[in-house]
């Protein structure tokens, strides 16, 4: 008691400068490297400027353009087609992967390494293997398939499934999520499941009125987290789409089907150097971000169960 | 999150375990986790073979899984077709700098964050918690721009100073970790009048090992595996990180499979080395929801 005493006898004064002293150099990095790169994003957003010229405004012109500007509305459009398909599935993967991974079995810590190996690997390489797994000729996901006499699509080069290639290869690194709700599950309460047991609820009812509801507060966290991290996507699509034949232009896969909206950005900034329309479309998408992720939280009422024992 | 928590190996296993046809079960759940497994694992599997087989077995239709004749050829392409050496050694320097910035100074402001009492405090953690969701497109070309004007580009610099100001997700992991901390242990050293860097050099430190190492382990794998920001920064080959050597291979020397897939075995190795040594810090720090 006497050290809480002695703590609290502190002048507040040092205090203050104890706490900022520990804390600066997250103030320096926050005032450079966040706050004021953001509101000069918003600055650059309305002027027409590139690295050669000096920043010119223009008001809501760069915005105004976003509206006739076709490749932009693909981009949106392929990035929230990533987003709506490839979200949902990864949080299904991830559920049932967590149920396989949670029974008695030996050697769980191998189990959960084999799973987690793939978010390791480095993106590039990783989209360079796809391109070969997804080749359609020599390729193994095809062979597979050719095996249970599904019918093979050619995943790269063509336009209608130039986007479910970019998903196939963002769900590789779904292990993480997984991982996440398998300790989501060792966290719910056993009795629950014997208590059900005994009144006869099988496993399909047991899962829709213990574990969904159970674990409904981390799917609501990684929903949003996937959801921000999809929106965002760059890389995947970048080296999967990279055609030999152009060079270092970027390319953007069969019909635009793999230009992302955060490939546009880059080109607009660092290709075609118009950093305003850029920045302006950076604008748009934490807008877009904020509203979804909003939505999300605001529809979280309706299925997230928080547990108040 | 304590101690035990923090480890996420400690946790039984709860299925009760079948009656009569208990090994029917056993064989069942077995097979399902191969089979999950099996789905992660094969591309790796695609990864190695294709590296060591000749280039006319590559492609083959239907492919086949083990090469024929096994040979070294690709490996030696793929370390002789690109500076893989110099690129190796630019990989190394920028991920080791950005460790050393986070293990330097995250844990500073992770502590101000959680054993510091000052006005301010909690402005800064909301700060903290907003930066991790901005999306990093906003801030991208004034970043860019700032970098340029300091005559910045095309050096290291704009990809290692970040983590010496410290990663919001860092500050963010350490300082949930501290909060575990007993707040005696620093208080009675307080007692015996030791001053507040000395308390936190000595008695912070080596309690938050555990946090830091998550940190330091999550910072090596992403600033090995970044794409982004070495694309935008590095503009002339000398400086190149694997990531774009490895990405400009394809142009340059056509499509040739064989000597691509030997580069990103072994541009895949040192991740998987360090994932290996520190597996236990990687499947804590998921864990705790924070990282993945």
């Amino acid at each position: 008691m006497q050290s809480a005493r002695l703590r609290q006898s502190e002048p507040t004064g040092r205090a203050l400068l104890k706490g900022l002293a520990f804390a600066s150099p997250f103030i320096i990095g926050f005032l450079v490297l966040y706050l004021w790169p953001i509101l000069a994003s918003g600055y650059y957003s309305l002027t027409d400027f590139s690295l050669f010229k000096a920043p010119k405004w223009v008001g809501l012109a760069n915005y105004e353009r976003m509206i006739s500007d076709a490749k932009f509305w693909k981009s949106l459009y392929n990035t929230l087609f990533f987003t709506f398909v490839g979200v949902p599935v990864d949080i299904a993967i991830s559920i049932a992967g967590a149920h396989i991974l949670n029974q008695k079995l030996k050697g769980q810590p191998l189990w959960r390494a084999l799973v987690y190996l793939p978010s390791i690997v480095p993106a590039v390489a990783a989209g360079f293997l796809w391109r070969w797994l997804l080749n359609a000729q020599y390729g193994f996901v095809n062979e597979i398939l050719r095996w249970f006499r599904i019918p093979q699509p050619n995943w790269l080069l063509d336009a209608s499934w130039g986007g479910i290639s970019v998903i196939v290869l963002m769900l590789w690194t779904v292990g993480g999520t997984m991982l996440i709700y398998l300790a989501a599950l060792k966290n719910v309460p056993q009795e629950l499941y014997e208590a059900a047991e005994l009144d006869g609820a099988g496993p399909l009812r047991r899962f829709w009125h213990i574990t969904w509801p159970m674990i409904s507060p981390v799917t609501l966290f990684q929903v949003i987290v996937l959801i921000i991290a999809f929106l965002q996507v760059f890389t995947q699509p970048f080296v999967l789409s990279k055609d030999p034949g152009l060079g270092t232009q970027t390319a953007t896969g069969p019909g635009d089907s793999m230009l992302s909206y955060s490939i546009y950005l880059f080109q607009n900034g660092f290709t075609f150097l118009k950093m305003g329309y850029a920045s302006a479309m950076a604008w748009v998408l934490l807008f877009v971000t904020l509203a979804i992720t909003l939505l999300i939280l605001w529809s979280a009422k309706k299925w997230v169960f928080y547990d108040n024992r | 999150m304590t101690t035990a928590e923090y480890q996420g190996t400690t946790l039984g296993e709860r299925v009760p375990v079948g009656g009569r046809f208990g090994w029917l079960m056993t064989i069942y759940r077995y097979a399902l986790v191969i089979l999950l497994a099996g789905v992660f694992v094969f591309p790796f599997v695609v990864m190695l073979t294709t590296a060591f087989k000749v280039s006319d077995e590559i492609f083959m239709a239907p492919p086949e899984l083990l090469p024929r004749t096994w040979t070294l050829d690709h490996f030696v392409g793929a370390l002789t077709q690109i500076p893989f050496f110099r690129f190796l050694l630019n990989t190394v320097v920028i991920a080791g700098l950005s460790v050393l910035g986070t293990v330097l100074v995250s844990p500073l402001v992770a502590y101000s964050l959680s054993k510091l009492r000052w006005k301010g405090r909690n402005l800064l953690f909301i700060m903290v918690l907003a930066t991790m969701m901005l999306p990093p497109q906003v801030t991208l070309i004034p970043i860019y721009m700032m970098w340029n004007k300091v005559g910045a580009t095309g050096t290291i610099l704009p990809l290692v100073i970040p983590a010496f100001l410290g990663t919001p997700f860092f500050i963010f992991l350490i300082r949930q970790f501290l909060l575990s901390v007993p707040d005696e242990l620093i208080e009675a050293a307080k007692v015996d009048g030791a001053s507040e860097f000395r308390i936190y050099w000595s008695i912070v430190l080596p309690v938050a090992r555990p946090a830091l190492i998550t940190s330091a382990v999550f910072q090596f794998v992403w600033a090995w595996t970044d794409f982004l920001y070495p694309l935008i920064y590095l503009n002339d080959e000398e400086s190149y990180t694997l990531s774009i050597g490895l990405y400009s291979f394809l142009g340059q020397h056509g499509v040739q499979w064989g000597p691509l897939m030997a580069a990103c075995v072994l541009f895949t190795l040192p991740a998987f080395l360090i994932f290996l040594v520190f597996q236990r810090y990687f499947i804590g720090g998921i864990a705790t929801g924070a990282l993945k």
